[in-house]
């Protein structure tokens, strides 16, 4: 145990509790990232209705709490206090399994996520393909709740939601490829799958894969960021979903604390598809211009962009403060909001403490692209109609599949582009 | 190294022991008086008609079959993925002429319309 704190505290020694073999560390990075990832599905869960709301014009939860903020509470009393029911005729095992298959499908890959060098439960050598594989699990969940349910609509949204996800992987994995491909482009001429590699590989490089031979990283990660969405069923392929046609889709028979688990498998789903995407295109943790704006001053500069976030969120709230109705009927929602500005400028003043600042820096950055992403997604759920599913088909196999094939080809063609001109030299000069 | 994929299966296992500890414990709190009415597989409040677990269109079938076909191919390309720079022009091009088999196939199932949902 001290062995890992020595280690961990040392700068030049790169290691993960996965790496060290300490089952104990594991352990407890393993309940951070669980009770990290469960902490941000709830605040997801008001900012998705909150920001949803403003953009169709209305005010979202407003009773719960100072702005709705403890409206998550208030759910998650509720389903705690449903009764949690088993439809007459469902198989019983395989529906109360189901939703613990998507849970763990959507949170072991979070094993290998990498909030920094150092941050990741464990790095493994195959990282991504886990990855790849072990998200794709739910699939196996969601058939088993749908088909378990013995109810029409259930069955009919599994259905959907597996050849929609089946689809879309093939394409997701062409994207995948091309990223790998991208890191073994360097002297030595070989990649790596390891997600802590692909981000190092990224800073050796001295770009984001997503500028790499540009357009061509741009489209692969385009390709991902399409099929990600139809992976997790989220708006505008939400099909599996579609309450005018389906009513709820895989789950309409769940009810209670169990629903509420495949609405965690998914949030975890979308944040862990986010993260992927992060670290193969957009440099993991790495602070924009890690290369080119080097030197003391630029990393103190960056290294406040953690405090600034939550004094602007301060200043938010507190704004909002001022703007609660004056009546003595808001006093204690306004002294509520106003503690709540108080404890965002608390952190930031923790996270000015220079050990501190550094500590986060990685984390920060890595969970400041996760957050840009999910707002995408409320942005997209806001934005687009749902598509119709021959269309949502056609988008999967005829233009993400080829176009992913022929980003692959291409990419491939760019990276020996001396030797292939090397080669056409030489034939030309026998 | 083995020991990185340890985390994996304590992950595994504590997810698998926290969330039916919760649901056990939740039992406690909630109610629990089922009846007729409400074991009903839902449908918009009529009785069901017709068995849920009936047959279902033939086009679900060949999504799946072409997934494996398909993903099996990208399982392929993962290792030269990797030793691209190092396999050189060779297994550019042998990676091309796979694809290029595959290109094929594919025309093809777009002709036949295995693509076309309809």
């Amino acid at each position: 145990m001290p062995g890992f704190i020595t280690n961990y505290l040392d700068k030049n020694v790169h290691v993960t509790p996965g790496q060290y073999g300490s089952p104990f560390w594991a352990l407890v990075y393993i309940l951070l990232v669980f009770g990290g990832v469960s902490l941000a599905v709830v605040c997801m869960n008001w900012l998705e209705r909150k920001i949803l709301a403003h953009m169709q014009v209305r005010l979202g939860p407003m009773r719960v709490g100072p702005h709705g903020l403890l409206q998550p509470i208030a759910d998650a009393i509720k389903l705690i206090l449903k009764e949690d029911i088993v439809p007459e005729g469902a198989d019983s095992f395989v529906f109360l399994l189901a939703p613990l298959i998507i849970l763990v499908a959507g949170f072991s890959v979070y094993c290998v996520i990498p909030f920094g060098p150092t941050h990741a439960i464990t790095d493994m050598n195959i990282g991504i393909l886990f990855m790849l594989g072990v998200s794709s699990l739910g699939v196996l969940g969601i058939v088993m709740a749908g088909w378990a349910s013995n109810s029409h609509y259930p069955l009919i949204g599994a259905l959907r939601s597996s050849a929609q996800m089946v689809s879309y992987e093939v394409a997701m994995g062409l994207a995948v490829i091309s990223a790998v491909l991208m890191t073994s482009l360097n002297p030595a001429g070989t990649g790596t799958l390891s997600m802590i590699g692909i981000v190092q590989a990224q800073y050796a490089q001295h770009t984001w894969f997503i500028f790499k031979f540009f357009p061509l990283g741009f489209i692969a990660f385009f390709i991902f960021a399409v099929a990600m969405v139809a992976e997790t069923n989220r708006a505008p392929f939400d099909l599996p979903e579609a309450e005018s046609e389906l009513t709820a889709g895989f789950h309409t028979e769940y009810s209670g604390l169990r629903w509420s688990l495949f609405m965690l498998g998914e949030y975890a789903a979308m944040i862990s598809v986010s993260s992927i995407a992060i670290t193969l295109w957009l440099g993991g943790w790495m602070r924009p211009f890690p290369n080119l704006l080097q030197g003391p001053t630029w990393d103190l500069a960056f290294s406040l962009f953690p405090a600034l976030t939550f004094f602007g969120l301060a200043a938010m709230t507190f704004y909002s403060t001022m703007r609660m109705p004056k009546h003595p009927y808001f006093r204690i929602q306004t002294i509520g909001l106003g503690a709540f500005g108080g404890v965002f400028v608390l952190i930031a003043l923790i996270l000015l403490i220079p050990r501190v600042r550094d500590g986060v820096q990685d984390v920060y950055w890595f969970v400041a692209k996760i957050a840009v992403f999910l707002y995408l997604y409320i942005w997209y759920r806001g934005t687009f109609p749902r598509y119709r599913f021959d269309q949502l088909m056609r988008v999967g196999w005829k233009v993400l599949l080829p176009l992913g094939i022929g980003v692959l080809m291409a990419t491939g063609i760019m990276g020996l582009r001396t030797e292939i001109w090397d080669f056409v030299h030489r034939l030309v000069h026998i | 190294m083995p020991q990185n994929y340890v985390p994996v299966f304590i992950f595994i296992a504590v997810v698998g022991t926290l969330i039916p500890i919760t649901l056990l414990l939740t039992k406690l709190v909630r109610p629990s008086n089922p009846h007729r009415e409400k074991l009903l597989p839902y449908e918009c409040g009529i009785d069901p008609v017709d068995r849920a677990r009936g047959r279902y269109t033939v086009r679900y079938y060949i999504v799946a079959i072409l997934f494996v076909v398909f993903d099996v191919e990208t399982i392929f390309l993962f290792p030269w993925a990797v030793k691209f720079k190092a396999f050189g022009l060779f297994g550019l091009l042998e990676m091309l002429i796979f694809l290029g088999i595959l290109i094929v196939g594919y025309i093809w199932i777009w002709q036949k319309g295995a693509l076309e949902w309809v």
